[in-house]
């Protein structure tokens, strides 16, 4: 056990590394832009923004005469702090208060999304690896795979035409609609779930057909395994072996790859949340790369990062809890 | 001697990639539209230019109608191909180069360049991909040089891995002791001696790296983070959202270019499932015994024993 929390902090010991490394990123990015930032950025906004959004610019990037080392130590300094500076294009606004409203919708409908595709793909894997060779197993993953051909934004916007637009079954954009008032009532709970049906729809199709194949697969090769032979001779139920046997031992990687996806929950929505117009994170991302919201964007940028860093830290020790052979 | 089985390891390859139904399907459809990248503007009309009403169906004079600024949908298709595919194949090239020299200099080399170099290729692992990707095409100038550029960075690490793992398996084998104690320098043995064993490998790393850069930069493309004012598959489908196509019903904007690219990246797909059943041992002997043993016979997951004349 011992061993195992020595682990534990050596993964946390590299997240952490990669956080520093991924904050140097995040701070150098915008310093790397051809010519001199500050010009650059004050010439665009010459005009556009009150003084005192310039003035919150000009503090968040630090440009004043300080050094490069001392402009870093200083953002490191407010970072830790919690302080992201202040939005443009949500003027006066917090960078945080921005992103933590955005934050809400990312997780529900990436989440959902990811809950469901998890559970309904490994299914269908566990069924078309189990009848191996069956009409269902040579068609599902080529008519899967073909449909993970196509550009994801682009079937969604399909999907989009058909059903948002054309039949009209579902609304264009936005989390609920504006005549329901948030809080917990039936009106507000339905609108959320008819707002979220089709993107989470969209998300889904395209992510299940990488479930199935990895369970199908591993499911197969488990099929040649002793212990299953061994139950075919006890006489158990074909049902039986298929869950409690061979799908049980098959489901592993699945799971690692669950909880890998879940770190990537916050920025695997990114185009989902453009094109149905979805007030989460990818979307503000969006916005503030158009409309030039240089703050937001950083902000956006570290948040995801070290939400993605958490989750895998949490998945090596969900792990560690879960599979008895890495406790050695 | 070894030139000699190495010649017949990589013509049975070829024999059997040729032999896959699916692998020469995407050859064809591959092939197919490199040709059309190639020589395609030299025949269809000027992509850019204002030729007819804007948004007019397909007819016989525009073959798939034209777009909101009145440009041809077929031209701007065809002209499309070629930077699209450039990108694409450029990136998938790149991140194997650098793949096979980080990957393979931290599986061969071990100790503390293996340190320092997967913490490197995990620290790209996990940082997020595509907010990056969207970050760093806003800032740069836009244009192909820093499509491939962003591409290549948020891409390489995945390979890199790959090919550190592959390499590590080879490290210990006898023909690459016998290599070092006959004095062959480490880059010579890396290159001469252990890369062409990972051929398969590699050329598969490039189709998979090939896909992905089609897709992410057709989706940055999309997102208008590319060069919205040159002719890609991207940029086509930009125009089309922009325009406000599919609210207005003009299909034929959207449809030929999203086409176009399944069509590419399933045809990518197919010939890599092709470099897998031609080079893997398993699926090699598999299709072998398939074709003597009565389907009926074939138990799940037992690989039946028998003689083989060859």
């Amino acid at each position: 056990m011992n061993q195992s929390i020595l682990f534990l902090l050596r993964r946390l010991g590299f997240y952490l590394m990669a956080a520093f490394a991924a904050l140097t990123l995040n701070f150098f990015i915008p310093r790397l832009m051809p010519g001199d930032p500050a010009t650059i950025i004050f010439a665009r906004f010459r005009g556009k923004l009150k003084p005192e959004a310039i003035d919150a610019l000009r503090e968040t990037f630090g440009l004043n005469d300080a050094s490069l080392i001392d402009q870093y130590f200083s953002y490191l300094k407010s970072i830790l702090s919690g302080d992201l500076g202040i939005s443009i294009a949500y003027f006066p606004q917090e960078v945080s208060s921005v992103i933590s409203g955005a934050l809400m919708w990312t997780i529900f409908l990436a989440g959902t999304s990811l809950i469901i595709s998890f559970f309904i793909g490994t299914l269908l894997g566990t069924i078309i690896g189990w009848n191996r060779n069956s009409k269902l197993d040579s068609l599902l993953p080529p008519a899967l795979a073909f449909i993970g051909a196509f550009p994801y934004f682009w079937l969604a916007m399909l999907m989009l035409y058909l059903f948002g637009f054309k039949f009209d079954f579902f609304p264009l954009g936005h989390a609920y609609s504006a005549d329901v008032s948030p809080g917990f009532n039936l009106a507000f709970i339905l609108s959320v779930i008819h707002h979220a049906f089709l993107p989470a729809l969209t998300m889904v199709l395209v992510s299940l057909g990488g479930w199935m194949l990895s369970m199908r697969n591993t499911l197969i090769s488990t099929l040649g395994a002793d212990y299953i032979t061994f139950a075919h001779a006890k006489g158990l139920s074909k049902r039986r072996i298929m869950i409690k046997y061979a799908a049980r031992n098959a489901i592993l990687p699945n799971l690692t790859g669950f909880g890998m996806a879940l770190g990537f929950v916050l920025s695997g929505a990114l185009l989902t949340e453009i094109i149905f117009s979805y007030p989460g994170q990818g979307y503000l991302l969006l916005q503030s790369v158009k409309s030039q919201d240089f703050p937001l964007m950083q902000g956006l940028f570290m948040t995801i990062t070290l939400a993605v860093l958490l989750a895998n830290w949490l998945v090596d020790i969900a792990i560690l809890l879960f599979d008895p052979r890495t406790r050695k | 001697m070894i030139n000699k089985t190495k010649n017949s390891i990589l013509k049975r390859w070829a024999r059997g990639i040729f032999r896959v139904k699916k692998a020469l399907i995407g050859l064809y459809l591959i092939g197919g539209f490199i040709f059309i990248s190639v020589i395609g503007p030299l025949f269809a009309k000027d992509p850019i230019a204002f030729l007819g009403t804007p948004l007019s169906p397909p007819s016989l004079e525009f073959l798939f109608g034209t777009n909101g600024q009145g440009q041809d949908v077929f031209a701007q298709t065809v002209a499309g191909a070629r930077q699209t595919l450039f990108v694409g194949f450029s990136t998938g090239f790149l991140v194997v180069i650098i793949g096979a020299i980080i990957g393979g200099c931290s599986g061969y080399f071990g100790g503390r360049t293996d340190d320092l170099l997967s913490f490197l290729i995990n620290i790209f692992l996990v940082m997020p991909g595509l907010p990056l990707m969207v970050i760093l095409a806003s800032w740069l100038p836009p244009g192909p040089g820093t499509l491939i550029g962003v591409l290549v960075l948020t891409g390489w690490a995945w390979n890199a891995r790959v090919i550190r793992s592959q390499m590590m398996t080879y490290r210990n084998r006898d023909f690459v002791s016998a290599a070092i104690v006959s004095g062959e320098t480490n880059i010579r043995i890396i290159v001469i001696e252990i890369m062409p064993r990972m051929l398969s490998l590699l050329a598969s790393s490039f189709i998979g790296a090939s896909i992905y850069a089609i897709g992410a930069q057709v989706g940055l493309e999309f997102l208008g983070l590319g060069d919205v004012s040159s002719v890609t598959w991207g940029t086509n489908l930009y125009w089309a959202s922009n325009d406000m196509a599919l609210l207005t019903g003009s299909w034929w904007t959207f449809i030929p270019t999203g086409l176009s690219i399944a069509l590419v990246s399933f045809g990518l797909t197919l010939i890599n499932f092709g470099i897998d059943e031609a080079t893997n041992p398993r699926l090699i002997s598999e299709r072998r015994w398939k074709k003597q043993v009565p389907q009926h016979l074939i138990e799940t997951g037992i690989t039946p024993v028998m003689k083989t004349n060859d």
